[in-house]
């Protein structure tokens, strides 16, 4: 009796924990193919790359050191372009911070006039499909005259970055108690010192998460990119990804092998900051 | 506001004086953003509202075939597309809240998608797709001897790689969000139910969806925003060929931008926001609570 019903219950578990594996597998397959298929062309000498095999006969760094030596037409700028994504993804991210937590600030804890209002349009900006809005900044950054330069990129995308930044940054400040400023001010504060001394130790977690969400955001960006900078010596590197496709005989094993170096820092700073993010980011993604 | 109050309500003092030190500081740290929502928000919208002004943009538009394929493409990727995907979303959201180590190992490999930019990870798959040499016709050549579909060329096909592609960027954030939701369901509820010998539809039917639907449909609504202005997926993988006939919105703008037709740009959008404004109208009701 005692013997049979253990069974049942192992019976029960294998075929519990066949039918996770059976959503498992694909899971695990469809997820990785796009990924590993970049992997496998960085990997592979020229003649492999074309083979259609699964691994590569002689897997090679070879790629890896054209790229760094910058020895391929495609490739000549590299390290400018590497550095103009560097440059454009931190300047972002600080800015974005600076304006969203002054912002978020004011409205939280100053209860600055028209606060809601700010909030309203901040939200409403978030909502336009950047690919529209687009259209428009492209010819509003050539009337301020700023096209081909870093900072219309820059801008574009703190303007993009911004209104997610404030309201993940009010819900949380939000949180924090009034009686803080209240005894803050008690002591003689100014409104300077409570958001140097209060304000920005206890919000650092949130900062975290939204200075990630603005560099990575920046460094991933492609049309803004494509739209704002055309000069070889000034775009960022996933434009001059996309250039390679421009060409009938691209180097697809150096254009993956790009593409992997330049996939490799977000992931790791994603894989870094994965417990800011998730408790910072998604919370605030979807409020019920 | 200040014309409405009477008199009596008004203080006489000037405006600078009636405001409190932290006031004059609030206004002083919410201008920076406000000047970046006016120079590269309020000006650009506005510039292109009346760019886009003409009727004769919108005659132009109504005789490009491009744009009604266009048009069409969107709502399919909207409708089929996103509705697909949350729904693979809310099933895979209950297979990763199992406590397993390996389904945990699998959940950091699955945000992989998410956490890498999207032009490398694109164009992996379109070069896995390429007729010639890629690798998917490679190996069907392999093991059948024949050639294998020529995949980007036919229209049906090749928006339906593109939704593909989406989905697999974007499920794994989705995802993510509906486990936040699963795992903020009450444990009791389904022991309970598991006493009273429910069977997982049950569960399903009266206690899972019944917390989510709400997080639910704004994840779906929310998603066909982001979605309308989802530039990479088609562009890089397509490139809105063959013949311009798997274009979306999104792409078209650009084309007609590249084309030097900005208020044709502009008017195409315009066309898209009786579909845009609902969307956005329910959001800003739902989150600036």
């Amino acid at each position: 009796m005692k013997l049979a019903s253990l069974r049942d219950i192992t019976l029960r578990d294998v075929g519990t924990e066949a039918r996770l594996l059976l959503i498992g597998i694909p899971v695990f397959i469809w997820t990785m193919i796009p990924i590993y298929h970049m992997f496998v062309f960085a990997i592979s000498p020229k003649e492999d790359a074309f083979s259609g095999k699964l691994w590569p006969t002689h897997p090679t760094l070879h790629n890896f050191h054209i790229v760094f030596y910058q020895q391929h037409y495609f490739l000549r700028d590299f390290w400018i372009q590497f550095w103009n994504s560097l440059v454009i993804a931190v300047s972002v991210g600080a800015l974005t911070l600076l304006i969203a937590t002054f912002a978020a600030f004011s409205i939280s804890r100053l209860r600055v006039p028209g606060g809601r209002w700010v909030m309203n349009l901040a939200l409403f900006t978030y909502f336009i499909p950047a690919a529209f809005l687009a259209v428009p900044m492209y010819r509003t950054m050539g009337n301020y005259g700023l096209l081909n330069s870093h900072w219309a990129l820059i801008l574009a995308m703190v303007t993009i970055a911004s209104p997610y930044a404030i309201w993940v940054l009010k819900q949380a400040s939000d949180k924090l108690p009034v009686e803080l400023d209240e005894a803050a001010v008690m002591d003689g504060a100014t409104a300077l010192q409570i958001f140097r001394l209060v304000y920005i130790p206890l919000m650092m977690p949130s900062l975290v998460a939204i200075g990630t969400y603005a560099v990575l955001l920046a460094w991933n960006e492609y049309l803004y990119a494509f739209l704002l900078l055309s000069n070889d010596k000034e775009i960022t590197l996933p434009v001059a990804l996309g250039n390679f496709l421009s060409a009938d005989d691209s180097p697809w094993e150096l254009l993956m092998t790009t593409g992997f170096i330049y996939a490799l820092p977000p992931a790791a700073i994603y894989y870094a900051f994965k417990r800011y993010m998730v408790g910072g980011l998604t919370a605030g993604a979807v409020k019920s | 506001m200040a014309i409405t109050l009477s008199a009596s309500d008004m203080p006489s003092a000037p405006l600078a004086a009636r405001l409190t030190t932290p006031q004059v500081w609030g206004i002083v740290m919410v201008t920076p953003y406000l000047l970046v929502f006016l120079a590269f928000v309020v000006y650009p919208v506005g510039y292109g509202l009346w760019l886009a002004r003409a009727p004769a943009n919108y005659v132009a538009l109504y005789h490009d075939p491009i744009f009604a394929r266009a048009a069409v493409n969107t709502l399919i990727f909207l409708v089929i597309g996103i509705n697909i995907k949350m729904l693979i979303a809310l099933f895979l959201s209950g297979f990763f809240v199992q406590q397993r180590a390996w389904i945990k190992w699998l959940s950091v490999l699955f945000i992989l998608p998410w956490a890498v930019p999207s032009i490398p990870t694109i164009l992996s798959v379109r070069f896995m797709l390429n007729p010639e040499w890629g690798m998917v016709n490679q190996l069907i050549f392999k093991f059948t001897g024949e050639d294998g579909p020529n995949w980007l060329n036919d229209p049906a096909v090749a928006l339906t790689m593109a939704i593909g592609v989406h989905i697999w960027k974007s499920l794994p954030f989705w995802t993510l969000i509906l486990m936040t939701g699963r795992l903020a369901i009450s444990q009791d509820l389904f022991e309970a139910a598991e006493v009273d010998g429910a069977n997982w539809w049950q569960k399903f039917r009266f206690i899972t969806w019944p917390s989510m639907q709400t997080l639910y449909i704004t994840c779906t609504l929310l998603s066909m925003i982001w979605t309308l202005g989802d530039f990479n997926s088609v562009y890089l993988l397509t490139g809105g060929g063959p013949a311009d006939l798997t274009h979306v919105l999104a792409t078209l703008g650009i084309r007609y931008l590249r084309l030097d037709q900005l208020s044709l740009a502009m008017a195409s959008i315009v066309c898209a926001l009786p579909l845009v404004a609902p969307l956005i109208y329910f959001m800003m009701k739902r989150l600036s609570r």
